[in-house]
């Protein structure tokens, strides 16, 4: 089977980095070869794989020695939990320096090294926050990742940006082969957040993938630098994990996606009881021109 | 002032006429704060001593001259080598500037090369529009049958997708599906002038033939492909042309821009000229193989040629100098079967005796030589042919691999044994060496001249003379049309070399009753 790269998207903070660590162990269970890219200047991306603080960086070993030319490929990656291989791009400190470039650098020497072997099942990309400048979007260039999974909640923040992922998507997609292969939910107990995201999923032309249900399995793990599915592999939310992984082994749902106008995103959101109707007669008033009104 | 209308003189000598000279130390002494001449003596010995070499060579966040340009000039005379073809630089407007009036200096043509003029807006939402707009305006303006589109540091930070923005320009129909638009990532900051050639090459090839490889078979067209590599010596492609010829054999010099850079001067402007045609890089892949001449600086377009259309890309050196001139005649004779004519082998008996006539002049002379890896190879081995010693050896671009071919190479000579080799070093290190460990002469570019200015300033006797043969030569007229490749190029630069020797002996005992014992006519 040929490889298949998968690129990870979501708003920060929504859990990716934990969400692709512990799919990953469940693919890994299922006897596939599989290298995470993390993606992300902060370079935790495969810490629960390698019980590790953080990996030493690409961009970070290229400093120490000089330049990129000078590092090899045993000297960035490193192999974890059930084999998976393991690289970080790495990145500036923040408020400084060029992320995105770092993601470049990374993935060209990544190639150059021969790091994508004909062995592997899987890549995944795991991309930081919102796909911020073009350096961000090279994982979904031509020849890289093909499918794009985008984690996501039912609060509306994370929904705005799996919208604006979308429209990213869709810019790439039209010149290549890209495609949005479904959202991940990863639940924050919000209300009928199930229904939320398969509407939303259907609004912009996919498929909710999987629902994974909150629990603290995944702290308890996290706070072992592990994964849910080595850490306790007999719990529920194991199997949620290996839920996922099956799902995405599976899937052929590859579309380009249809991202929604503010307005529309809005109306869902109110539907939902999210975002309450706007009262127009009050914007812009005072609390002493509202208590004369 | 002191300029006239009926005397108009240059900086020099005018610079040197009394008002000027009042003017001058007026402007040092008031406003540029200029240490007196006794710190700025003791300062300049300080810089020609082995205790500042040691402090120099331990430098590590900056580089002074450095002996390499930036990958987009590169892709820039890779994309002049082809027929109708428009070099288009994705990227800010300032540095196309920089390699159009690089090459001018040079050349001394005009150079044919746009950008897309990125601004800051499209720093911050990314260049498309201004590739959509390039490409259209380049087009319609320029009318070339190819762009060949490369890229600034600016495009590259910001991280443009030239595939993606050169397929969209397509689907939005700013050009024509069909028309033809090779491209390549070019970043400043990686590599340098010949990584930049090497991956327009390489982008080159990949356009025109990876997706169309069914048709095509290793051996079936009968003919040799030559790769130049970043190559500025003109005669080296019409020596190539004129090799092949005598040969007989079938053969497609790849990327070939000896005529666009050398057009007559006869009323017409040629905007293109020459160039290798779309039809020959498509039937490329049908070659019985494809040497590369400059085979260090062309990593990627050797897998490209192995791994994609199935070639040996059968390693070759350099074919500079004799013996490695040599090799290459007879890697083609062994490829096509032909026999090498009865012309190069006269041609070969020339250059001996050439090297024969001279050697008395070049044995025991030392060099010092910097330049791009595989001339800075080519030539080394050259040296030592003629029984001169190279002693300071730099490629500020070469990696470790190269260095270690080097040392072996002059291990194995009794004339490379008393060689250095340094990579990554620049030629603020050459000038350090130049007075430590003198050498009797330097090769190099134009910026060569400021290390025999400074080793001059120490005494006549600490003077390393350049002699110029390289890239970028901005000061002397004519260089690139010569042939440095081949039998005849071996025989320029022995010319070259031994008149240099012989120059600077006149120089020496040139002084009346004093040296003139040794200043002969006939040497």
């Amino acid at each position: 089977m040929a490889m298949r790269q998968c690129a990870i998207y979501g708003k920060g903070g929504i859990g990716k980095s934990t969400t692709t660590q512990n799919l990953v162990s469940g693919l890994a269970e299922l006897g596939k070869k599989v290298m995470i890219v993390g993606c992300d200047p902060k370079a935790d991306s495969t810490r629960l794989i390698l019980h590790a603080k953080a990996q030493d960086t690409i961009m970070h070993l290229a400093a120490d020695a000089g330049s990129v030319e000078d590092l090899e490929l045993e000297d960035v990656m490193q192999v974890g939990y059930a084999g998976v291989k393991c690289v970080e791009s790495g990145g500036p400190e923040p408020g400084v320096g060029c992320a995105g470039r770092g993601v470049i650098t990374a993935i060209n020497f990544l190639e150059e090294e021969g790091a994508y072997d004909d062995e592997l099942d899987f890549v995944f990309y795991d991309v930081l926050g919102d796909v911020v400048c073009g350096g961000f979007a090279m994982p979904i260039r031509e020849n890289k990742a093909q499918e794009i999974y985008i984690v996501v909640s039912g609060e509306m923040m994370a929904m705005y940006a799996a919208n604006n992922i979308s429209k990213g998507i869709v810019k790439y997609a039209s010149s290549g082969g890209v495609r949005l292969a479904g959202l991940i939910c990863n639940s924050r107990n919000t209300d009928r957040e199930d229904e939320l995201i398969i509407e939303l999923a259907s609004k912009l032309g996919t498929q909710m993938i999987h629902f994974v249900p909150r629990d603290n399995a995944v702290q308890r793990a996290e706070i072992r630098r592990m994964t849910v599915i080595e850490y306790d592999p007999e719990s529920k939310q194991a199997d949620e994990y290996r839920a996922l992984a099956k799902k995405i082994v599976d899937n052929d749902k590859f579309v380009v996606p249809t991202p929604v106008s503010m307005d529309e995103l809005e109306d869902l959101l109110m539907e939902f009881g999210i975002l309450e109707e706007e009262d127009e007669s009050i914007v812009g008033k005072t609390a002493a021109e509202e208590a004369v009104a | 002032m002191s300029q006239t209308v009926d005397n108009i003189k240059p900086s020099y000598p005018l610079f040197g006429d009394e008002d000027y000279q009042a003017n001058l130390a007026l402007k040092q002494n008031s406003v540029e704060e200029r240490p007196d001449q006794a710190t700025l003596d003791e300062t300049f010995a300080w810089t020609t001593t082995e205790e500042y070499q040691e402090l120099n060579f331990a430098r590590t966040a900056l580089t002074i001259n450095p002996a390499k340009a930036c990958q987009p000039l590169g892709a820039v005379l890779c994309a002049l080598g082809f027929e109708k073809t428009l070099p288009y630089v994705h990227g800010s407007q300032g540095c196309v500037a920089y390699f159009r009036t690089y090459f001018n200096r040079h050349f001394k043509e005009p150079v044919a090369c746009v950008s897309d003029s990125m601004t800051e807006d499209a720093a911050v939402f990314g260049g498309q529009k201004n590739m959509f707009d390039g490409l259209e305006n380049a087009k319609a303006l320029y009318k070339p049958e190819m762009i060949a589109v490369s890229t600034t540091c600016m495009a590259e930070v910001i991280g443009d997708d030239l595939n993606a923005f050169i397929g969209n320009s397509k689907k939005e129909g700013h050009i024509p599906a069909e028309f033809p638009t090779p491209f390549a990532h070019t970043p400043s900051f990686v590599g340098s002038h010949t990584t930049g050639w090497d991956n327009m090459f390489e982008g080159v090839l990949r356009y025109f033939t990876l997706n169309e490889m069914e048709d095509k078979q290793a051996g079936t067209n009968g003919k040799i492909n030559l790769v130049p590599g970043f190559e500025t010596y003109l005669g080296n492609y019409r020596a190539m042309h004129r090799m092949m010829q005598e040969m007989g054999v079938g053969y497609s010099l790849l990327c070939d821009p000896n005529e666009v850079l050398d057009t007559p001067s006869d009323g017409e402007y040629r905007m293109y000229d020459g160039g290798t045609s779309i039809d020959e890089v498509k039937d490329a892949p049908n070659a019985i193989d494809t040497l590369l001449l400059q085979p260090w600086q062309l990593p990627k377009t050797k897998k490209f040629v192995q791994s994609t259309w199935q070639q040996p890309a059968t390693a070759i050196n350099i074919p500079m100098g004799l013996e490695w001139t040599d090799d290459f005649l007879m890697k083609v004779s062994e490829l096509t079967g032909q026999e090498i004519p009865e012309s190069l082998a006269k041609e070969r008996g020339r250059l001996v005796d050439m090297m024969q006539d001279s050697h008395q002049w070049l044995h025991g002379k030392s060099f010092a030589l910097y330049g791009d890896a595989d001339f800075v190879m080519g030539l080394t081995k050259f040296l030592m042919e003629l029984g001169a010693e190279p002693k300071h050896i730099l490629c500020h671009h070469a990696n470790k691999r190269w260095k270690k071919a080097m040392d072996k190479m002059l291990a194995d000579s009794p004339f490379g044994q008393s060689a250095e080799v340094y990579v990554s070093k620049d030629l603020w290190h050459l000038r350090s060496l130049c007075f430590t460990d003198k050498p009797d002469f330097l090769i190099g570019n134009s910026y060569g001249k400021f290390i025999q200015r400074d080793t001059l300033k120490k005494g006549k006797e600490h003077e390393v003379p350049l002699i110029r043969i390289g890239f970028p030569i901005f000061d002397r007229h004519h260089l690139h049309r010569m042939t440095t490749l081949g039998y005849e190029g071996a025989m320029y630069m022995v010319t070259t070399l031994v008149n240099a020797v012989l120059e600077r002996l006149d120089d020496e005992t040139r002084e009346m009753g004093v040296t003139d014992y040794g200043h002969d006519l006939v040497r």
